[in-house]
């Protein structure tokens, strides 16, 4: 029995639909657009939003880069890559500067992204008032009223108890002065690459059905408060490899002591510095 | 209308027993499928059969399935109806999890740890296309390219994160020497229920209803944010110390899948600040249900760690009075059985309010 699969998996009709919903998405950045999403041949939860997008915008000329945690290597990096490779042929690599289009799962490229780039972000939930309000009917109603108290009284509840706001990652922000974004579960120390981008940012939650983006330079604030402002938790340890101070790194434990080593977890971005 | 001779139907029952059997053996010139197969080719039904009948007999738990003609829940009451004819001769000393002979482990939050990330057999990252592993070459060919790698110790994460305090410690959720004997099979569960006994309405509970409960904390339906420390799934000696003894003795070896989470930390403040966790183990190899139990249990942990208890996955009475398949299946499907009594008094009142409501109005 052979089956045979059209150019990215999906059939036309669908990729064209996707597309369609991009456009409105990317007309107003960061409201979060209902889209159809399909099953595909992947797991929900392994990013089947972002697998849907990257189907639906990829072309023969694309430069595809895949990366988990911000490594080309972990294994869903691997298998997602895979899949595209078997689904498209086109071109796949693990440059940075050299991909014209990325999808990532919680991290953003170390390397600053350019002009005509598209990072297209595997997401969980995109609905960044999930943990404070789970229906769905009553935060269409908060986001039109842009009425973002809850988010604020979360952050104001932190300050309280642990004396600093205490978002590691997922870390709320808000796009184009207008709307309440999840940023997907990327640490908050990459939140700021995602303000002013040259880059198109485009954003998949298949299991939720819904498609966001951020066009190129579109302002990106992380909500804070004036006299507790955005301040995000790095390590200062360099990377045991490239030296790298200013990077995020993977925390690894190395012995049965306990004892641990610090690496960027960008891959691409230590590779380039040995 | 032979339903209807319900109080003298034994020739119906005799008829539709006779359907069964010919029904679940299928047209006979199909070749007929042996317990052994179901063994083989289908262990993780039988896993799932074995663990929520919580009786580890793989082979019986494969005639079950044929039996049941593959209704797990059928399958499952089956064996789970068998079980209680066993006698219970001892307890088991706990589990030696450290000395699990592992086929599978993996931390979602370490890259990197002693043992190393060890992915075994697993679906996670196949891609779902028909045909997909007949691509591969065949298991033999992976055998003889295997090279036996000497075990390295692989250290426990959560002792890892305790030996760092970041953890809260194991002593703060084991079973204290009181409630070791609460067995939920030797005494009715009551409320509220100790963690023991939550443990093990949850490790014979209902994976479908199990993984929407812990889906559902996912959403937003309970406090939640989790990460796998550890997923293990490998072979355990099971133990057992005969007073005659006095020295435990092993009695055979048992798959079980571990799931330990690490969930969101929560303090009132800065110094406590510690990460809380939950627990998940399971009969044979099921992932699945073993993640989402350790969501669950700490999910019903809320009220023990001061949270505020709004969703369903939180309420403990809610989820382990409904989580066993065998009570609810029953409960449910008990509506086929005749109710021609008490729907007789309902109809008999709903005619008389009507009429009396009708004379009332003329």
């Amino acid at each position: 029995m052979t089956i045979y699969y059209n150019f990215a998996y999906l059939d036309e009709g669908t990729k064209k639909k996707i597309r369609r919903t991009l456009l409105k998405a990317v007309a107003i950045p960061g409201h979060q657009i209902p889209f159809a999403s399909r099953e595909m041949p992947l797991p929900y939860g392994w990013g089947t939003g972002g697998i849907q997008v990257t189907a639906a915008v990829i072309g023969p000329e694309d430069i595809l880069k895949v990366i988990d945690q911000g490594s080309d290597d972990t294994t869903n990096a691997v298998s997602i890559r895979s899949f595209f490779r078997s689904a498209t042929g086109v071109r796949t690599t693990t440059l940075t500067r050299e991909a014209t289009l990325i999808q990532t799962r919680h991290r953003i490229p170390e390397t600053p992204l350019h002009a005509g780039q598209i990072l297209v972000y595997q997401v969980p939930m995109p609905e960044p008032l999930f943990k404070l309000e789970p229906r769905v009917s009553e935060t269409i109603a908060l986001h039109a009223m842009a009425d973002y108290s809850l988010m604020y009284l979360k952050l104001y509840d932190q300050i309280t108890r642990y004396g600093r706001i205490a978002i590691g990652y997922e870390y709320p922000v808000i796009v184009h002065d207008r709307y309440l974004t999840s940023p997907s579960p990327i640490p908050a120390y990459d939140v700021p690459k995602m303000h002013m981008s040259p880059a198109l940012q485009l954003f998949g939650a298949g299991r939720e059905k819904r498609l966001y983006a951020i066009p190129p330079y579109t302002r990106v604030i992380p909500l804070d408060f004036t006299d507790y402002p955005f301040d995000p938790v790095n390590t200062r340890q360099p990377c045991a490899l490239c030296g790298a101070v200013e990077s995020y790194k993977d925390e690894i434990v190395i012995d049965d002591a306990g004892n641990r080593q610090f690496i960027c977890s960008d891959t691409d971005f230590c590779g380039q510095r040995r | 209308m032979s339903y209807v001779a319900v109080k003298g139907g034994s020739a119906a029952i005799r008829a539709a027993h006779r359907l069964v059997r010919k029904r679940m053996r299928g047209d006979p010139d199909a070749p007929e499928i042996t317990p052994r197969q179901i063994c083989e080719q289908m262990h993780l039904g039988v896993d799932r059969v074995m663990a929520e009948a919580s009786l580890y007999d793989v082979d019986l738990a494969a005639r079950a399935m044929l039996q049941a003609q593959g209704d797990m829940i059928e399958a499952i009451f089956l064996l789970r109806a068998y079980r209680a004819t066993l006698t219970r001769f001892l307890d088991s000393t706990p589990l030696a999890m450290d000395a699990m002979r592992v086929q599978r482990r993996i931390s979602a939050a370490f890259k990197d740890l002693p043992g190393g990330q060890q992915l075994g057999q697993t679906y996670d990252y196949s891609h779902r296309l028909f045909g997909y592993f007949d691509r591969l070459e065949t298991a033999s060919e992976v055998e003889s390219g295997k090279a036996e790698v000497p075990p390295e110790p692989m250290t426990s994460v959560m002792g890892l994160l305790e030996k760092e305090g970041l953890m809260e410690p194991a002593a703060a959720c084991e079973p204290s020497a009181e409630n070791t004997q609460q067995d939920i099979t030797q005494h009715p569960l009551l409320f509220p229920a100790s963690r023991a006994q939550r443990l093990q309405s949850l490790a014979r509970g209902d994976e479908g209803f199990l993984l929407s409960m812990a889906y559902s904390t996912q959403r937003g339906y309970g406090q939640n944010h989790p990460f796998i420390a550890e997923l293990r799934m490998g072979d355990v000696t099971v133990e057992i110390t005969p007073p005659e003894l006095g020295f435990s003795i092993g009695i055979g070896t048992i798959t079980v899948t571990e799931c330990q989470m690490i969930n969101q930390f929560q303090a009132k403040s800065p110094e406590e600040a510690a990460f809380s966790r939950g627990y998940g183990l399971v009969f044979g190899h099921s992932e699945r249900k073993a993640i989402a139990m350790a969501l669950v249990d700490r999910a019903l942990r809320a009220g023990e760690l001061g949270e505020e208890s709004l969703s369903p996955a939180q309420d403990e009475q809610f989820v382990l009075s409904h989580c066993d398949n065998v009570e609810a299946t029953g409960f449910v499907e008990h509506l086929k059985l005749p109710h021609y009594v008490d729907f007789q008094s309902e109809i008999q009142t709903l005619r008389h309010l009507r009429k009396t409501a009708a004379k009332d109005g003329a």
